[in-house]
């Protein structure tokens, strides 16, 4: 028995050093970041990304793991960052020797206490009834944020002031870049933990309840109590990404315990890919960047959201992640590179139908919601303008083209894709 | 008998859904370390009983006492963890998780994890020994890394009767194991049923007459949600009565296979 | 009071009536396709713009008419090249896939219609008062709203029981697997019912647009209290639905009409607000109405997790 399985034992000791080395070149990277894009925009924006890794993370926990597609996780996130700044008013005020680095804590135990009282009502379903309670919940929530003026602090919502916590060393946590190593430092634990989570018997549970939760209950596991536990847990990592989100705004409102957040969630999470721990930290970090990009390059960005969502629940229901595990194979057998000029091929029709969906919107705008400041503009350096047929017809021409030419490009991506495999699993790759 | 409580025992029981009465009144005892066969044409009533007392349904009347205590009307989960488990006919598995991770999930409440979030399952060495041997006992072992859902339906049918193994239960109930497998397969499985459940008690339902006289101590036969016979194997062979309602009839149905 | 009690009933039935119109369609096309419309109260804004734009154009009754079968149409279109697409990725991509759809309707809503409400008017011939209660003047056009929704909600119930199709869609309310016996014309009738689902919102944008606010906001504010309704009545019940939606329309409408408040009520005992309940003790009754329906939801679900009339288990 020994000898047969020694080579399994050394497989597994082989991974586990994998993993160790993967999580110190994370911490590397987190380390480096700033060394490497050290401006202004750059750290807040790399602290957003931290922050909302966290929370992309956590609600996985329910929609990749558990199977349990909420629309209201904004209410433990929003939750805990209320807490957390209420918190810290009330260290500023009585002078409580707390460091700022703890204040995620807080927020931990708001979004675990909150998790504990709404999942013990909305985990007794799973499926869709769960996702209609969850979404209640969070309007419950939401519309009682704008009647409880003193905690919630009505519109404008309810601020803090970071720096003026228990100093560590030399550090206030004042400057951006401070700010962004105590992200860091957190984003990274609470990755950690929920990866270690994943692992247990209880994380296994979670994703049998998501596969089946009737042949669950006949292995020895209450389904619901499997939800509930998770439903409480991915509470409590929202709560910290809250807390977070309080120590890097120094504000939280309404608006953060609100549908737009918990769809912003979901659709971070969705799009980075639920299937793989990696799938929601692609999507997090891709999304905030895009958000903060497109909210400035157009006033529409929402719709461009909307369609790139839409799009991919259509094509790419794995996500990003998904799509990038799609080609593990191909990588280990070396044979990646086959399969690249036939996608800088397709990317052509992808781009050009793209920008021709993009001319329309944009041409849309001017004519409707911006009629009074004239239908000119720039679209990609050119200027455009609205009301002359030309742009139109050539959008017309570069949705139709490049409809066509995808249609066309289609079979030979399949194609190389599908050869790329063949000879991935003739090597034994897949 | 008369010192220990039977390892299952069935009192009068009924379950009609609507109208329609589908179990009308079953009394049955099932002793520890016995293996008791149910058979009966199709449509008599087999799989809904399974389900009364594995706790999928709840009876209409009637008391389930499992080695003495009443479980009617229990939760599945609470049945499982007193020491009853069973397969399904229609294969019921985790279709996502890989073939090794749904034996070893079957395997974590009986050997007392529960709901433990801070132990890493791949460090928990007899459980994942036992998920092994289980592995290599249903012969999947080549098939240990795929998603459960893209096994053949033989494979997965295997698949099926390893989850109901995994943790040794008391009383195990396997509602036809073998249907989907070819001689080999079946000759396999029965071989492998008769080594986990001896000394425990074992119900099973099968179509397969081979199957069924080899293994079983006792046989039921079940028609239209009543027991009409209950004996030893040549007995029930030799009886006039289930010849004509069963035997039959269940010819008829395996020529239609 | 007797005042109050009469008028907010008409008004809280109404209110029920439209809610019920658009719970209807969500109802059957959840119990038949097992998809749960996110995008349904986007159906209802598409009609109310549709009904705006098309009374400018044609007047009223045209677009009364006109207005939900277009959105009816596009709902039709999404389920033949939308939905029907991400089917085999199952439910949960099928509600991504809605869910996606309500942030896409509402910005192109945004797009031609712009943020502010638009100028939706009662028709003329509808605009004078049908009869007086005590003091209040209730208007013909919310009488005209109420006489629409209770003829859809007698034909639809005719349809339901009397013909062919209705017999097919009850069964498939009751057994839900039955409905891929029906054999080869499934794929018609889930574009059938998916139309005419949203088609039912639509009536219900275009009638509700004149009387309420005719704003790009107005799904957003709906669509929740329509899922509430659903979950409330029951899943997949569509006499839960009616019931839910009548018992919400009136809880909400009493609410709105309430000025009472703690600080109205225990004053008279109590001299000041006790500091843990002091955001509350001002607050009137008409103030917390948006709260209303979530708090009926979960204590709906504490005491009957399935719902009102809801059986079946998703
Ligand atoms: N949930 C249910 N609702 C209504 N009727 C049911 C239900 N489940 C089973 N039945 C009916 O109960 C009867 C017995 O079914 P059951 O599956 O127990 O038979 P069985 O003996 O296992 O048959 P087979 O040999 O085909 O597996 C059948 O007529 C079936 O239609
Ligand atoms: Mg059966």
């Amino acid at each position: 028995m020994a000898a047969v399985d020694a080579p399994r034992i050394r497989q597994e000791r082989r991974r586990t050093a994998w993993r160790l080395g993967l999580w110190i070149a994370a911490a590397v990277l987190f380390a480096g970041l700033p060394t490497v894009f050290p401006s202004g925009t750059a750290l807040t924006t790399m602290s957003l990304m931290g922050i909302m890794i966290v929370f992309a993370l956590s609600y996985n926990m329910l929609l990749g793991q558990t199977g349990m597609l909420s629309f209201g996780h904004a209410v433990y996130y929003g939750l805990g960052g209320f807490l957390a700044v209420h918190a810290m008013n009330l260290a500023i005020g009585d002078r409580l020797p707390v460091p700022v680095i703890v204040v995620p804590l807080v927020g931990a135990a708001a979004g675990l206490l909150f998790g504990i009282v709404f999942g013990s009502v909305s985990t007794r379903r799973g499926g869709t009834a769960f996702a209609m309670i969850s979404l209640g919940i969070g309007e419950l929530v939401a519309s009682s944020a704008l009647i409880l003026r003193s905690f919630f602090g009505g519109e404008e919502g309810v601020t803090t002031n970071r720096a003026r916590l228990l100093r560590l060393f030399d550090w206030n946590f004042g400057p951006q870049l401070q700010v962004y190593y105590l992200i860091a430092a957190w984003c990274l634990v609470c990755m950690v933990a929920m990866y270690a989570l994943s692992r247990t018997p209880f994380g296994r549970m979670c994703n049998a309840v998501r596969d089946n939760p009737e042949r669950a209950e006949f292995i020895g596991y209450s389904a619901q109590a499997v939800r509930f536990i998770a439903f409480c847990l991915a509470g409590g990592f929202a709560g910290v990404a809250g807390g977070l989100a309080a120590i890097n705004f120094e504000i939280m409102n309404s608006v953060n315990v609100g549908a737009a957040q918990s769809g912003s969630v979901l659709l971070m999470t969705y799009i980075g890919g639920t299937g793989s721990f990696i799938g929601p930290v692609l999507g997090a970090v891709l999304i905030t960047f895009l958000q903060l990009m497109l909210s400035d390059a157009t006033e529409v960005w929402q719709l461009y959201f909307g369609l790139l969502f839409i799009t991919m629940v259509v094509f790419a229901p794995s996500g990003i992640a998904g799509i990038l595990m799609m080609h593990a194979p191909l990588w280990r057998a070396r044979v990646l590179h086959r399969v690249v000029p036939a996608y800088l091929l397709a990317a052509l029709p992808c781009l050009l139908g793209l920008a021709g969906v993009s001319l329309v919107i944009e041409m849309t705008y001017r004519l409707t919601v911006k009629a009074n400041e004239g239908s000119a503009f720039r679209f990609l350096y050119q200027p455009v303008d609205a009301k002359s047929a030309v742009p139109w017809i050539i959008a017309a021409l570069l949705v139709i083209g490049g409809f066509w030419l995808f249609r066309r490009v289609r079979p030979i991506v399949a194609d190389a894709f599908g050869e790329a495999m063949l000879v991935a699993r003739r090597k034994g790759w897949a | 008998m008369g010192m220990t409580a039977p390892a299952l025992e069935l009192v009068g029981l009924h379950k009609s859904f609507g109208r329609v009465a589908v179990i009308r009144g079953v009394d049955l005892q099932i002793e520890a370390g016995e293996r008791h066969a149910i058979i009966g044409p199709n449509g008599a009533g087999k799989s809904t009983l399974f389900h009364l007392i594995s706790g999928r349904f709840p009876p209409s009347s009637g008391a389930i006492r499992l080695k003495g205590r009443d479980i009617a009307g229990l939760p599945p989960y609470e049945i499982r963890r007193r020491g009853l488990a069973r397969s399904f006919q229609v294969t019921n598995i985790f279709p996502r998780l890989s073939v090794f991770e749904n034996l070893r999930c079957g395997l974590l409440w009986p050997m007392g994890y529960k709901y433990a979030f801070w132990r890493n399952v791949d460090r928990l060495v007899e459980l994942n020994e036992r998920s092994e041997r289980l592995l290599e006992e249903i012969g999947l072992a080549d098939r240990r890394h795929l998603p459960a859902g893209v096994l053949t339906y033989s494979e997965q049918r295997a698949l099926e009767i390893g989850i109901a193994l995994a943790g040794g239960a008391d009383v195990l109930m396997l509602d036809e194991p073998t249907a989907g497998m070819s001689r080999s397969e079946t000759d396999q499985t029965v071989e492998l049923i008769r080594r986990v459940t001896a000394g425990k008690a074992l119900v099973v339902v099968e179509h397969d007459v081979g199957v069924v006289f080899g293994l079983a101590d006792r046989i039921s036969v079940l028609v239209y949600g009543e027991i009409i016979a209950t004996d030893t194997p040549d007995n029930i062979r030799r009886s006039e009565a289930v010849q004509e309602a069963y035997l039959g009839t269940a010819r008829h149905g395996e020529g239609a296979r | 009071m007797l005042e109050l009690v009469s008028v907010s009933t008409l008004n809280g039935l109404l209110y029920g009536m439209l809610l019920f119109l658009m719970a209807s369609g969500l109802t059957l096309i959840f119990s038949m396709m097992g998809v749960l419309n996110f995008a349904h109260a986007s159906f209802y804004m598409l009609g109310a713009f549709f009904g705006f734009q098309l009374s400018h154009w044609l007047g009223f009754w045209p677009a009364f008419v006109l207005a939900p079968l277009a959105a009816g149409g596009i709902g039709a279109l999404v389920e033949r090249y939308g939905l029907r697409a991400v089917h085999r990725h199952g439910h949960v991509a099928e509600l991504l896939f809605t869910f996606g759809l309500t942030f896409v309707i509402q910005e192109l809503v945004q797009m031609v219609w712009g943020k502010l409400p638009v100028d939706y008017r009662v028709p003329p011939s509808l605009d004078f008062t049908a009869f007086t209660v005590f003091s209040t003047n209730y208007p013909a056009y919310k009488m005209f709203e109420l006489a629409t929704a209770i003829a859809i909600f007698l034909v639809l119930l005719a349809v339901l029981t009397r013909t062919r199709i209705g017999l097919i869609i009850q069964a498939a309310l009751t057994h839900p697997n039955m409905v891929a016996m029906l054999g080869h014309n499934v794929p018609r009738i889930f574009m059938l019912v998916f139309g005419v689902g949203t088609g039912l919102a639509a009536v219900a944008g275009v009638i509700a647009g004149p009387a309420l606010v005719t704003q790009s906001d107005m799904a957003a504010l709906l669509g929740p209290i329509l899922f509430v309704v659903i979950v409330v009545g029951g899943l997949g019940s569509l006499a839960g639905a009616f019931v839910a939606s009548l018992l919400i329309g009136l809880v909400q409408t009493f609410a709105v009409a309430s000025n009472a408040s703690l600080a109205g009520v225990l004053g008279p005992i109590m001299p000041g607000a006790p500091a843990a309940i002091r955001d509350l003790w001002d607050v009137t009754v008409a103030q917390v109405a948006p709260v209303v329906p979530y708090l009926l939801l979960v204590m709906i679900l504490i005491l009957r997790p399935a719902g009102l009339l809801g059986t079946r288990d998703t």
